[in-house]
């Protein structure tokens, strides 16, 4: 059983849709699947090739989004030979030539996918049906990575998720036309896990303050299983609900309660709240059992870190990137991030960049935009030089396996930028996982749907 | 249809509505709009606000919480192709009974008061249900994902029929692309007929009594909560059809349609395009999603496209500029819409309709606004 | 467990006291003027980015750039003096560091000039319009100033430092004589309590002992009749509406380092504030007082583990449930009037 669309192309669409009401005022049902049909959805026949940009340009989250669209452009620049190259030069192995893809030039249309999964699954459906994007990507949360990959997955087009970091996007949820850069919670736990062991002793007392959603508890389970694994007790786990603003009446019970680290699994805006807020309860001066009391924020960016200000200095958490890392692939992309927009790239940015760059690359080494081809140039494929070490894009749920960052927030900034320190680089090996255990199904990649 | 039964304007207005709507494939095109899925939410939209405008625009009661209906349908329209079939039609049913039902509940209790405690009322309800929807009630709801239809769904009649094919149809015909758009291109018409029928009924003209004046009816013996409540209930239940179509054009139901924000958007919609009138929320709904998905979209990419035949110093001036109130600025275009709009026509967009009509008929006396009609409360 | 309740009582207080605040120029502009204020929020956030403007203005710096030293992403390395300590000395680290509080210096003119344009130049007009009209364009300005704050501070929360002498919590428990440690409280949030304390009971005799007061009472209650008394009624509108305005803004000043404003922030508290002020009952100050503490306290209890333990997600909907009682048992709020926004 699939979720295809079949039906007709775009442009044959809009002519039957203006036949059918001239003709006969009668909807064209009967014209499905008609002559003619493309082989596959958007096969780009000028000489221009268009992906669709989904990115939260408004709401919470539009910072993220403007950071990703500032990575897209200069990924599409790099694409069509124009500007220094970036990552196209470090790319290892890579089949790109910098003269577009398959020598049609690249370009992208925008989105605003507000971080609603509705909204997102709109503006995918406009690029895919009016623009003809043959790609979707961006995002900045995993309600809308796992919204439109089910969406691309019905329309047979692929997306290359942007930010987001449940365990869902590539597990439960995962989709045959879906495929994440970023990691994930799973992995977030397994690599802080032995960092939090080594600076605050095996024997600590954890109290969760975890999102009340799906993301929130997946990684709250992630971090439960690596810190017990310590040997660590998890005194309490409490749901906060989304977007509260004011976390107090959370942190109250928390300075009784007999634990002694507090973890905050919350993002974004709740992150930046809840950690400020944790810090003026005086909880990183306090004393419990002996131990001086501690905070980890076990995902966090440098957006965040920027909101949270001084109430970040010492806290540990895991990135997927950072623009500080000296290897030569995070080297060029800084430097070339740098001189278009003069600040350094978020991990977002990053992420966006690449998963451009992947797409791109695949299409090449497949000789042709269809996508059950490109899939199977992505799946299994190993590369290295895009700043995170050697990679391997897993075949069995599209999840790219590479080294995850644990960083801890500067004491010492020395500019704005400067945020947050790395501490650790968990190499591939140590956060590599079963991709069976949370289950899901890829599904079909062929016949391909068509849109 | 009984045309001996209604009036010459009105079958002219319902005629031009359902010519428009269907060539709407047709009049989108210059405008970029003219596919398949905005057209569909133009159409779904559409119709949340008219059944929003049969509350508030006949009784004056004005809800803050009609979303919470909207999401209702929407999970039922899901549940219905998880566990029946995929046929749009029981899942437009389940959905519409279920947002009645839902809403004579909140409506019983809501009605009990008036004016702004009433819309507090319906607010709180709806901020629950978005609330629990997105956390406790992940069971049924699927929390922040958002409900969708999976491989494993039991699908109970679709089996014992043998019909296999994971899209919803309509008695076996798929509903993507163009025929869906004329699938709700048809229920707006239809929509769009019953609200017509019930504002000129004798039901209507209680429910616009109950808006002009509640006291003196209580006086005269009426009752007027049951018609009060019944009117609740009509919305609700066109609030939970559009809900479901919108299920069923895009098989996915995320709690966020629940949230204040998006009750507050069918409440804008239905002022901007002017309360109280049939055409006008439909508008306002288009113009909404109409900013929400097209100007949106366009990047400095674009402008600097469409702006090429400008020397290059000028240019750049201009989409620098223009980029504020497009694509990431659309917000600010839109804010100003309503303020503008606002200023200059009270009564909505149905009011400069309005003056257009009456400049064109009577061209001698430019610039007399013609008295306000429609005083929405 | 006694110091459990204790301190959850605490925060409630603390909770109830910003609620009051922050629903305070919303209570005086819808319930006391009859506009229904969608504004209110974004007004809260504009005395918040007040705060933030006060703090780069004192942190300006000289930048000189140098040319022999490129930073990782490229650009030459920047050196940086911070200008008002070396004009001020001593006293510049003071204002940089209670940047906050000084800010109010800034908030209050400005917050009262937009209160009093937007009045002249908008709300004027809608005074006798239709509420539906009120709520369309106050959300389409709301929506206005949010994306022209957007335009200049990016959408990226801006932290702001509480003065150093006030970080950290006070041991409240050991001042009344309980063992030390237990009941503590972050002292900002004590300092904000005490603000919404002064702020509302200014207002409060404002409007009740002064004959400005008196006439804007009398204004509400039957504006024509006072007009032909002679009085201009009008301006004393406008100064409400600008009244209202500084006290919005003073609460998102205060509010800045307990919550790094973006400029997202009004909308998150709008509907929050709407709540407060209809449970407490339209047109009543004491009644909207009520409501904050009320529902900040029953929201602090219902956080707790052992009352979500029983009912699950009461936390999630807890104000809204209070909502619904409250009006259902009250059919005007706590304490509203008869008659005002009933219709």
């Amino acid at each position: 059983m699939t979720y295809s669309r079949k039906g007709m192309s775009r442009r044959t669409l809009i002519k039957t849709g203006l036949a059918g009401v001239l003709a006969t005022g009668v909807s064209p049902m009967i014209f499905t699947r008609g002559a003619w049909a493309q082989e596959f959805c958007n096969n780009p026949t000028g000489d221009t090739v268009t992906i669709g940009l989904n990115l939260p340009l408004s709401g919470a989250y539009a910072e993220e989004g403007a950071d990703e669209q500032k990575a897209y452009q200069l990924a599409v620049q790099h694409l069509n030979g124009e500007g220094d190259g970036g990552l196209i030069n470090v790319l290892t192995p890579s089949a790109l030539k910098g003269n577009g893809v398959l020598g049609k030039k690249v370009a992208f249309v925008t989105s605003d996918s507000q971080t609603k999964a509705d909204v997102a699954r709109a503006g995918a459906t406009r690029m895919i049906e009016r623009d003809g994007a043959i790609m979707i990507t961006g995002g900045s949360s995993s309600a809308e990575a796992v919204a439109v990959q089910g969406l691309c997955q019905e329309m047979g087009v692929i997306f290359m998720a942007g930010l987001t970091h449940s365990n869902d996007t590539t597990g439960k949820d995962k989709k045959r036309y879906g495929f994440r850069h970023f990691f994930n919670a799973y992995q977030s736990g397994i690599a802080l896990g032995p960092v939090l062991g080594q600076e605050y002793g095996a024997d600590r007392r954890a109290y969760h303050l975890t999102a009340d959603y799906t993301w929130g508890w997946t990684q709250e389970e992630s971090i439960k299983a690596a810190t017990e694994a310590l040997g660590w007790e998890t005194v309490q786990a409490v749901r906060t609900p989304l977007g509260a603003a004011d976390f107090s009446q959370y942190l109250t019970p928390v300075l009784n309660s007999g634990a002694d680290v507090l973890i905050l699994n919350h993002y974004g805006n709740d992150m930046v709240n809840s950690l400020t807020q944790a810090v003026q309860f005086g909880l990183r001066d306090r004393q419990a059992n002996g131990k001086t009391f501690e905070i980890v924020t076990p995902l966090i960016s440098e957006l965040m870190a920027k909101g949270a200000g001084e109430n970040v200095k010492g806290i540990f958490g895991t990135s997927n990137w950072h623009w500080n890392l000296q290897d030569p692939g995070t080297v060029a992309f800084t430097k070339s991030f740098g001189a278009a927009y003069g600040s350094p790239p978020s991990q977002a940015a990053h992420t966006a960049y690449v998963q451009t760059l992947l797409y791109a690359d695949a299409v090449e080494r497949a000789g042709t935009f269809y996508p059950p081809e490109v899939i199977k140039a992505l799946e299994g494929f190993e590369f290295d030089g895009m700043g995170n070490g050697a990679t391997l894009y897993r075949a069995d749920d599209h999840q790219c396996m590479k080294s995850v960052l644990v960083v801890r927030g500067n004491e010492s900034p020395t500019s704005q930028f400067d945020v947050l320190n790395v501490v650790r680089e968990v190499p591939r090996e140590e956060v590599d996982y079963d991709p069976t255990i949370f289950g899901g199904e890829l599904g079909p990649a062929e016949p391909a749907p068509m849109c | 249809m009984n045309t001996a039964l209604i009036s010459r304007n009105d079958l002219l207005l319902f005629l031009g509505f359902t010519i428009a709507v269907l060539a709407m494939p047709i009049w989108l095109q210059p405008f970029g709009a003219a596919y398949p899925d905005l057209m569909q939410r133009f159409a779904i939209y559409g119709i949340f606000a008219l059944g929003f405008n049969i509350l508030f625009g006949l009784t004056g009661y004005l809800s803050f919480g009609h979303a919470a209906f909207f999401g209702v349908g929407s999970y039922a329209a899901v549940w219905s192709f998880k566990l029946l079939t995929m046929d749009a039609v029981p899942a437009l049913v389940f959905a519409v009974v279920i947002a009645g039902l839902f809403a004579l509940v909140i409506g019983y209790v809501s009605l009990r008061r008036s004016g702004i405690y009433f819309s507090i009322l319906t607010l709180a309800f709806a901020q629950m249900s978005y609330n629990l929807a997105y956390s406790v009630l992940t069971p049924i709801t699927n929390g922040e994902t958002g409900l969708q239809l999976t491989l494993a769904d039991p699908r109970h009649l679709d089996r014992m029929m043998g019909v296999t094919g994971g899209s919803p149809t309509l008695f076996g015909q798929p509903l993507f692309g163009y025929a869906g758009f004329y699938f709700c291109a048809g229920l707006l018409i239809v929509a769009f007929f019953i609200a017509q029928r019930i504002t000129g009924s004798p039901f209507g003209m209680m429910l616009k009594a109950i808006k002009s004046n509640q006291t003196r009816m209580h006086y005269t013996g009426f009752n007027t909560r049951p018609y009060a409540l019944a009117a609740f209930v009509i919305s609700g239940m066109y609030a939970g059809l559009a809900g479901a179509m919108l299920a069923i054009t895009d098989p996915l139901a995320g709690a966020e349609r629940m949230q204040w924000t998006a009750s507050g958007e069918v409440v804008l919609m239905t002022i901007l395009g002017g309360v109280g009138t049939l055409v006008g929320p439909v508008l306002g709904a288009w113009i909404i999603k109409y900013f929400e998905n097209i100007f949106s979209a366009f990047n400095e990419g674009i402008l600097h496209r469409t702006f090429a035949f400008l020397p290059d110093g000028v240019e750049d001036v201009v989409v620098t500029v223009t980029s504020k109130f497009v694509g990431e600025g659309w917000h600010l275009t839109l804010g100003l819409v309503f303020v503008l709009i606002v200023v200059f026509l009270p009564g909505g967009i149905m009011e400069g309709v309005r003056r257009l009509f009456n400049w064109a008929r009577r061209p001698a006396s430019v610039g007399r606004a013609s008295p306000r009609t429609q005083p929405a409360e | 467990m006694f110091e459990v309740i204790l301190l959850q009582f605490v925060n409630g207080l603390d909770k109830g006291g910003a609620y009051a605040l922050i629903a305070l120029g919303l209570t005086l502009v819808f319930g006391t003027l009859g506009v229904v204020n969608f504004a209110h929020g974004a007004l809260f956030m504009l005395g918040a980015f007040c705060a933030v403007t006060f703090q780069k203005l004192i942190t300006l710096e000289t930048v000189t750039v140098d040319p022999t030293q490129l930073s990782p992403w490229g650009t030459p390395v920047e050196v940086r003096e911070p200008l008002v300590q070396a004009w001020l000395g001593d006293f510049g680290a003071v204002l940089v560091n209670y940047s906050v509080p000084f800010s109010l210096l800034l908030a209050i003119p400005v917050m009262l000039i937009v209160g009093i344009v937007m009045e002249r130049g908008l709300i004027k007009h809608f005074y006798k319009r239709p509420h539906a009209e009120q709520i369309l364009v106050t959300f389409g300005l709301a929506i206005v100033l949010q994306e022209i704050v957007k335009a200049i501070f990016g959408a990226n929360p801006i932290p702001q430092p509480v003065p150093a002498d006030l970080r950290g919590a006070a041991d409240i428990g050991a001042m009344i004589g309980l063992t030390p440690g237990i009941i503590t409280y972050p002292i900002w949030r004590l300092v904000y309590f005490l603000f919404s304390a002064v702020v509302i009971a200014a207002v409060f005799a404002f409007l009740r002992f002064t004959t400005f007061g008196m006439v804007v009472r009398a204004g509400m209650a039957d504006r024509e009749t006072v007009g032909l008394l002679g009085i201009n009624i009008d301006r004393r509108f406008t100064i409400m509406f600008g009244l209202a305005a500084v006290v919005a803004g003073m609460a998102g000043v205060m509010y800045t380092p307990l919550l790094p404003p973006n400029y997202h922030l009004g909308m998150d508290f709008l509907v929050l504030s709407f709540v407060v002020v209809v449970v407490g009952g339209m047109g009543s100050l004491p009644g909207a007082v009520a409501a904050g503490f009320l529902l900040g306290i029953l929201q602090s209890f219902a956080s707790m583990t052992q009352v979500k333990a029983l009912v699950p997600g009461i936390d999630q909907i807890i104000i809204y449930l209070v909502a619904v009682v409250v009006l259902l048992v009250r059919p005007r709020g706590l304490m509203g009037r008869r008659g005002v926004m009933e219709a």
